[in-house]
């Protein structure tokens, strides 16, 4: 498993791109889908929302369980990715690609998000 | 088998295979146990479709064995135990003198005079020292095998082809000394009896836990290995994959069979979770539990307690163990298992209900997901029924 060097990462497993035009995606990473297993649904925040840096804005249902989706950011949600909505499996066959969860319009971004290098440190402990 | 590391947890003798095969493991009943290889939908549909191949070492075999042994099961156990032919296997309960269940067994005949019983993993101690308590005065004797055996299932549609192959041999039975049968047209589901698979010495069961056609394997955990490379072997053309726990939940919950410590506890009779069939007042003699259970086959009769029934999701919020079940805004019964269906493609649980809303069919059932009322239809039991 390699998590990519462009993304920053939360310690509650989420990925976030380097904005464009102000608007960064999120996504839940490789490892958090592992550990879930197969996710068949996924709640995501409505577009229009305020997501808050740290909040639960969703959740992930697996075969065992039920997960929270944090936003690692702040700011307000502009899409939702509709193909994860339809077909959930996209969270554990491409998690940092065709699996992204949402966009959002960065209004305040938390100082403690970590690199690809520090997030493989927090998981490998 | 019983080998323990700085985790506590205990490893079967197919633990080095599970890990080199890259299975996600878990903590099961203190025993570290394959949830999952990959994905857990694909193992799912792979037992429905082809064949799957579980390591169930962590069940707790218990061996009785005496001029007595049959007597002693009818007293002990709430089935009639006597009457199981050698070769046969039979599905039944132990219950406190109150009723309660202890666990839900497997008890397979293997001879006049002794039998094997197959506890859950998480009661074995407690279904031991029961018998053990409970054998005073019989002429048998209880012996703990759990380190006796290893398990190995394979289920699915392909396992007796996967079987076949690997020349099984069984005889119909060793005090009889009957002819051994060549091939296992002659084990029919629910039978067990000793053998020889792929040279390996074997208890060879037609039983499991999938809704499934399937066959469990009882060796010495020595042959462990060397059993579960011949099925992988020859199950490699028919689309055989190993299989975790996190599947067999999914199949046992889609095949309505009940799971001690979700549908099954001490607090219930056999008759509060709709198996009273279970329980045969008809055998001679006392039995642990039949004053109890009669009065709760009476109670059963005229004020029926809550109802185990199906549940099936209209949307795609999944139910989990514990959620309340409710209609017109009243708790109206409680999830105990649940789980999204991959056959079904949706959410399904099995829920104790009040018996006003328990009739399949019943409209305006809510399964409460954390708050949000989740509109639920109730269905008769299973919800999966393979094709004969």
């Amino acid at each position: 498993m390699s998590n990519p060097q462009q993304l920053r990462y939360s310690k509650e497993h989420e990925w976030l791109s380097t904005a464009e035009d102000g608007v960064a995606t999120v996504g839940i990473t490789e490892f958090a889908a592992n550990a879930l297993g197969d996710v068949v649904y996924a709640q995501l925040p409505e577009v229009g929302s305020t997501v808050t840096a740290g909040d639960t804005c969703g959740e992930l249902e697996s075969t065992k369980s039920v997960s929270d989706l944090y936003s690692p950011v702040t700011g307000e949600v502009t899409e939702i990715n509709e193909d994860v909505v339809n077909d959930p499996s996209l969270v554990n066959s491409a998690p940092f690609e065709g699996g992204w969860l949402f966009k959002v319009r960065v209004t305040e971004e938390p100082a403690d998000l970590l690199s690809a290098d520090e997030y493989d440190a927090h998981t490998a402990g | 088998m019983s080998s323990t590391e700085s985790t506590g947890l205990r490893h079967t003798a197919l633990d080095a295979l599970h890990r080199s095969l890259g299975a996600t493991m878990t903590d099961f009943a203190g025993w570290d146990m394959p949830l999952r290889y990959g994905s857990e939908r694909d193992e799912h549909n792979a037992v429905r479709t082809k064949a799957g191949l579980f390591d169930l070492s962590h069940m707790g075999e218990i061996t009785v064995t005496g001029p007595a042994a049959a007597a002693f099961l009818n007293f002990a156990l709430v089935g009639n135990i006597a009457s199981v032919g050698v070769g046969r296997a039979r599905y039944t309960m132990i219950c406190q003198a109150d009723g309660g269940i202890l666990d839900d067994l497997i008890v397979y005949r293997l001879a006049e005079t002794e039998y094997m019983i197959v506890a859950n993993a998480s009661n074995a101690q407690v279904v031991l020292d029961a018998l053990t308590e409970r054998v005073a005065g019989f002429d048998a004797e209880v012996r703990d095998d759990r380190d006796a055996y290893a398990l190995i299932a394979v289920q699915g549609p392909e396992s007796p082809g996967i079987l076949k192959s690997l020349s099984p041999k069984v005889s119909t039975s060793l005090d009889q000394g009957g002819a051994p049968i060549a091939d296992l047209d002659g084990l029919k589901y629910y039978a067990g009896l000793p053998g020889t698979v792929a040279g390996v010495p074997a208890l060879i069961a037609r039983t499991g836990y999938t809704g499934e056609d399937g066959f469990e394997l009882f060796v010495k955990p020595e042959h462990a290995v060397e059993l579960w490379q011949a099925l992988t072997k020859a199950g490699e053309g028919v689309g055989l994959v190993p299989c975790g726990l996190s599947c067999r939940d999914t199949l046992r919950l889609e095949a309505g069979m009940p799971l001690y410590g979700q549908e099954l506890t001490t607090s219930l009779t056999p008759f509060d979770a709709g198996l009273g069939r279970v329980v045969k007042f008809e055998k001679e003699g006392d039995f642990v539990g039949r004053a109890a259970l009669e009065e709760a086959a009476a109670r059963a009769e005229t004020n029926p307690p809550r109802v185990l029934v199906g549940l099936v999701a209209e949307g795609r919020r999944v139910p989990r163990a514990g959620y309340p079940v409710v209609a017109g805004g009243e708790v109206i019964g409680e999830v105990t298992s649940g789980a999204p269906s991959p056959t079904l493609g949706k959410p399904i649980a099995m829920a104790y209900v009040d018996a006003a809303h328990s009739a399949p069919g019943t409209a305006g059932i809510a399964v409460d997901i954390r708050g949000s009322h989740e509109p639920y239809e109730v269905v008769a039991l299973p919800f999966y029924k393979r094709q004969k």
